[in-house]
Parts: C-alpha cells; sequence; structure tokens
C-alpha cells in the first residue's frame, strides 16, 4: 500500500524548503493558510508571508505588485476563488504583464467533500489554461507536487498548481525526475491510452489492473503538466494505442479531456477519446469518495470508457 | 534622478498645460483615446513626475526609484505624453497612441512602455499592485515611495476597499494614493451614476489619513504631497489626497461632460479646444525659470 500525502500537504511542504533556498520567494493567503498549507511557510518565514484577509482579488493584485518589484510571489487559496473569484486580476494583473505570480490553488475539484459544491472547483483547469502567458500543473501525487512548486519558481511568468484536499497515493520515488511539458508513462501498454491529471492517475492505473485481467493493455500517462501539454506524448498514444481515454476531477468541458482532444484533432489523428470527468453538472456535498463514485470518477468508470473506446475504434 | 526637480510651480504650471495641448493632439491625430480623464489629470501627473518623483528616464528599472501606477489606465495619453517628454521613449511614439504594433497601447502595459510600473486599465487593480509594490520594498529595506492614481469612478470597484482596508491595517507608510476627484464617470455624473460621498470619510473609516486638494492648482498639490507624507510618517498610517479636479479641464466644451470620457473631437471641435488650450499655455507662458 502507497503512502497517502494530500498534495497540499506537499505543497506546505515544499514552499518551506524553497523559502530557505530563495530569498525572494514570498507568499500571500487570503484567510485559509490552515487549509492550504501556507501556514507552514508563514511560521518558517513570518516577514515573507502575507496574510491578506479574505480578499482573493486584492491579494492576486497584491501579488502582481510585488512581483513587479522583484518577487516570486507564491498566492494560495481554495481554486474557486483563485481562479474563479479572482480571475479577472489573474488575466489582467498576472498573465497579461507576465509576472512571476505563481498561483497555487488548493482543494480543487469534488474531493472539496462536505463543503459542497460552491467550494469544489470543476472549472479551474478551463479557466487558467485559456489564459495567454499562463503554465497549468496539476500533480498527482507528493513527488511531483514538490518538484513543481519548487519549478514554478525557476519558470518565468504565471504558473498555475492545481492541489487537492485529500491524501493520495505516492506514486514516484524520490528521484523522479520530470519535465515542464513532459507527461510521465506510468505504465506501458498499445491498446488504450489513459491520460489522467491530478487524483485520477491513481484510479487510472487501478483501471489497467481492472483491464489487464481481461486481456487488454493499457498505457497510463500523467499528464501533470496540462499547459505546455504533451504533445508528442499524445500523438503516440494515438498512434500506438488507437484509443484514449482521459480521466480528470473536473469538468468534461475544457479540461484535460478538452485539451487532449484538441491535441488530437491537431495532430489529424482520426481515433475516439472518451472523456471521464465531470459530465457538466455542479458538485454536491458528501464524503470524497461518495463523490467520486456518484459523479462517475473511479476505476470501474475509467475501464468501462477504455473498452467503449476499444469497441469504437474497432468499428471505425 | 533629483536633478530634474521642477521647484518653480510657474513652471509646473505651464508644463501641464503643455502636457494638455499634446495631449489633445494626440488623440486627435489618432481619433481614440481618453480625454475627459486625462485633461484633469494633467498636474497631479505634472506634480508628480517633475517634482515629486525620483525616477531616470535613462535607466527606468533603477531598482531605488519611486513608484507610479495609474490605477485609472484610461488617462494613459497623459501620462504618455509626461514620459516621452522626460525621455523615456521618442516623442515619435505619441503619433502612434493606440496603433496596430505599437509602443503606446490603449491602456497602459509595463511590458511594452519604458516608465510603466505596471499594466493597468481594469479598474480597481492598480491599488493593489502598488501595495504589493510597497510590501517588497519594506521587505527589502528600500526607501522608494509608491504612488497611486485612482479614478473617483474606480471608487466604485469593490478591491479598492479590500486594498484600502489592507493598507491601513498592515501600516504601509511608503505609500500614497490620489483621487482624481472629477465626479465625472463615463455613464454620467458620479453623483447620479453611483455616488460614493462622503468619500473622505470612506478613506478615513478604512484607516487612511486624507488631504484634500485642489488637482488643477500646483501649489495646492505640492503642499498636498508634503502633508500627505509628513502626516504618514507621523501617524503611521497611509494617505489618500483627494485633488479635486474638472473632468476634460482646459476646454470649456468639454468641462464636466461625461461625453468626453472617452469622446474624441472632430476637426471644429480640435480647432476650438487647441485654441483655449494655447491660449492657456501662453497664459501660464514662461516663467523665466531655466528647466
Amino acid at each position: 500500500m502507497a503512502e497517502m500525502i494530500a498534495t497540499r500537504s506537499a505543497y506546505g511542504k515544499a514552499l518551506v524548503s524553497l523559502g530557505a533556498r530563495r530569498n525572494d520567494v514570498v507568499v500571500l493567503d487570503a484567510d485559509l493558510s490552515k487549509s492550504t498549507m501556507t501556514a507552514e511557510f508563514a511560521k518558517a518565514f513570518p516577514d515573507r508571508f502575507v496574510q491578506m484577509g479574505i480578499s482573493e482579488q486584492d491579494m492576486m493584485a497584491t501579488a502582481a505588485g510585488l512581483a513587479a518589484a522583484g518577487k516570486v510571489a507564491y498566492a494560495s487559496t481554495f481554486a474557486v476563488f483563485a481562479a474563479g473569484r479572482a480571475f479577472e486580476q489573474v488575466r489582467n494583473s498576472v498573465c497579461y504583464p507576465q509576472l512571476d505570480v505563481k498561483v497555487c490553488a488548493t482543494h480543487a475539484g469534488l474531493t472539496v467533500g462536505d463543503d459542497g459544491g460552491s467550494h469544489q472547483a470543476i472549472e479551474d483547469i478551463a479557466l487558467m489554461r485559456v489564459l495567454p502567458n499562463m503554465k497549468v500543473f496539476v500533480p498527482s501525487d507528493a513527488t511531483v507536487t514538490e518538484w513543481i512548486v519548487k519549478q514554478a519558481a525557476e519558470v518565468p511568468g504565471p504558473v498555475y498548481v492545481r492541489l487537492g484536499r485529500l491524501p493520495v497515493p505516492v506514486l514516484y520515488q524520490p528521484d523522479q525526475r520530470f519535465e515542464v511539458g513532459r507527461a510521465a508513462t506510468l505504465r506501458n501498454g498499445n491498446d488504450v491510452a489513459i491520460i489522467a491529471c491530478g487524483l485520477m492517475v491513481s484510479k487510472a492505473l487501478e483501471a489497467a489492473d481492472i483491464l489487464i485481467a481481461q486481456g487488454i493493455e493499457a498505457r497510463v500517462i500523467d499528464m501533470f503538466s496540462i499547459k505546455p501539454l504533451d504533445l508528442e506524448a499524445i500523438a503516440c498514444a494515438a498512434a500506438d494505442c488507437g484509443a484514449i481515454v482521459t480521466a480528470e476531477e473536473h469538468s468534461i468541458i475544457g479540461g484535460l479531456g478538452g485539451a487532449v482532444a484538441e491535441a488530437v484533432t491537431s495532430a489529424g489523428k482520426c481515433v475516439p477519446v472518451e472523456r471521464i470527468g465531470v459530465a457538466d453538472k455542479f458538485g454536491k456535498s458528501g464524503k470524497p469518495d461518495q463523490l467520486l463514485e456518484a459523479y462517475g470518477l473511479t476505476a470501474e468508470s475509467v475501464a468501462q470508457a477504455a473498452l467503449r473506446c476499444i469497441a469504437r475504434a474497432r468499428g471505425m | 534622478m533629483v536633478s530634474r526637480r521642477v521647484e518653480c510651480s510657474k513652471q509646473l504650471a505651464a508644463i501641464a498645460a503643455k502636457l494638455r495641448v499634446d495631449v489633445m493632439e494626440m488623440v486627435f491625430r489618432v481619433q481614440t483615446g481618453h480625454l475627459g480623464g486625462s485633461l484633469s489629470a494633467a498636474e497631479i501627473l505634472t506634480t508628480l513626475y517633475y517634482h515629486q518623483l525620483n525616477v531616470d528616464p535613462n535607466n527606468p528599472d533603477w531598482p531605488d526609484r519611486d513608484r507610479f501606477v495609474l490605477g485609472k489606465g484610461h488617462a494613459a495619453p497623459a501620462l504618455y505624453v509626461v514620459l516621452a517628454d522626460l525621455g523615456f521613449f521618442p516623442r515619435e511614439e505619441l503619433k502612434s497612441l493606440r496603433q496596430i504594433n505599437c509602443m503606446l497601447q490603449g491602456h497602459p502595459d509595463m511590458r511594452k512602455t519604458p516608465g510603466v510600473e505596471m499594466s493597468t486599465g481594469s479598474l480597481g487593480h492598480g491599488l493593489s499592485a502598488a501595495i504589493g509594490m510597497a510590501l517588497a520594498a519594506r521587505l527589502d529595506g528600500k526607501h522608494y515611495h509608491v504612488w497611486a492614481l485612482l479614478g473617483d469612478g474606480e471608487l466604485d470597484e469593490g478591491q479598492i476597499w479590500e486594498a484600502a482596508a489592507y493598507a491601513s491595517f498592515s501600516g504601509l507608510t511608503n505609500l500614497t494614493a490620489i483621487v482624481d476627484f472629477n465626479r465625472v464617470q463615463l455613464d454620467g455624473p458620479t453623483d447620479c451614476i453611483l455616488c460614493m460621498d462622503p468619500v473622505a470619510d470612506k478613506w478615513r473609516s478604512f484607516g487612511w489619513n486624507v488631504v484634500e486638494a485642489d488637482g488643477h492648482c500646483v501649489d495646492s498639490l505640492l503642499k498636498a504631497y508634503e502633508e500627505a507624507l509628513a502626516v504618514t510618517e507621523r501617524t503611521g498610517k497611509p494617505s489618500v489626497i483627494l485633488a479635486h479636479t474638472v473632468k476634460g479641464k482646459g476646454v470649456s466644451f468639454m468641462e464636466g461632460q461625461a461625453a468626453w470620457h472617452g469622446g474624441v473631437p472632430n476637426a471644429q471641435q480640435y480647432e476650438q479646444a487647441m485654441k483655449e488650450l494655447t491660449q492657456q499655455l501662453e497664459l501660464r507662458g514662461d516663467c523665466g525659470c531655466s528647466r
């Protein structure tokens, strides 16, 4: 059984080690530091922590001002507020002037749980990836989270990192190497490709286990870099497997599934794409596992989508 | 870059009068751009850039420079005239305001225009960005001052008040806001659209010192800057200067008229406007000081 760590926890830890290494890193939060885990940075570097109060719009533009004056500003709140409430500040004060603001949004997706649909961001990937100059990352585990949080300080310009509340399995060894714009292939196979992000990567691995019992070898790709997207991995998946399933804890509109579908058509590949995600609905209260079940974000539904996709490919 | 500092208030008034002429000429030429709020900010921008701000046109990225954020980014034409005159970029650029592939975008763009500290235009962002710069100065132990110019219509934006609360709560003493208080917004007089009176009381209740000034009187503005800085130092609270102005100032038929927020003159109107503005320039004339 893999160790379980929430990506937000890995974020809190990574920030502290980054802060120790780089004096120009400042962190802003909008009264959620105990939940976003920036409280750890606040404790370690109180001078470089900016508590903004419940004012996300002000926070994003203040982060932009800090960045304009030479800082690398990490701004954290829940994804629904970071990408939604403060969208226009992120657009005009961060992305338009290409400032070094790293928006690290936690509590993304349905697994926020009990708080309900008002707090479950299912559209933030779509909102952030449409912005010019923005880079979008959805880490699947603690290891890749730690890497991307540190990498974000090295990558010039705006970055959006989507983090989760729920502990998720650690998928990578600490010495695993990652690259911006390069997906990680976790399992090889040529019958179907499952391209996933965030906590759906571990579900995709479970789905691959289900499929192998039926003699189907699924390729599992962790597309943690949504923008820049790994077009080569997608084109290869289309060419090698002829069938693609996407899986994300996000609306099936505009997120990873949308990005992959765009890439497949742009590459001129005629392969079916089945998108697993939230089917154009808001979330609701419930336990995280109940919600994933209720919205079809399970290993079983990914495996079923794979079978459908293979059948569609054969019929083409 | 203190050497450029103009002390003579007559000379500053003359620079402001010239700025109006240049703004009118520039906007008329390209038939696009916001005149009303540019004309109302003429003395404010002049006193800041020719007297108050420590900036160096030859070294726009000098780390210790004062920062100026034009919250009311639509007054870009006035800012561009000032920056060009100071030598941040060639005056020639003024001719291609808002044109395809130009340096001078419709609203200030820090990535395209030397001397522009922050990309603005979406109202309500500027004060927050100025706060970020002031925080950075405090962290770095630098002594530069950050100035933000807001429109009074801009005060409708909720983000302004988020920022106002934050700035006073965190005791920012290296930040001063100025409100170009011309009492007219795009759709009409602020009294009819969304009256924010009593504006001074609102800022005070948010923990700011308030200094009132005649936004078209150079001496009044200079005194207000001094007072704002002194009272901030004394109280540990940021100051806001309510600079009472007239939208479209200097052109009789534009003054106080919402239609000239974004309206541009035809040839006949332009002739009349230039006649009035050049007359004012001649009146303010040469004070005898050498610049």
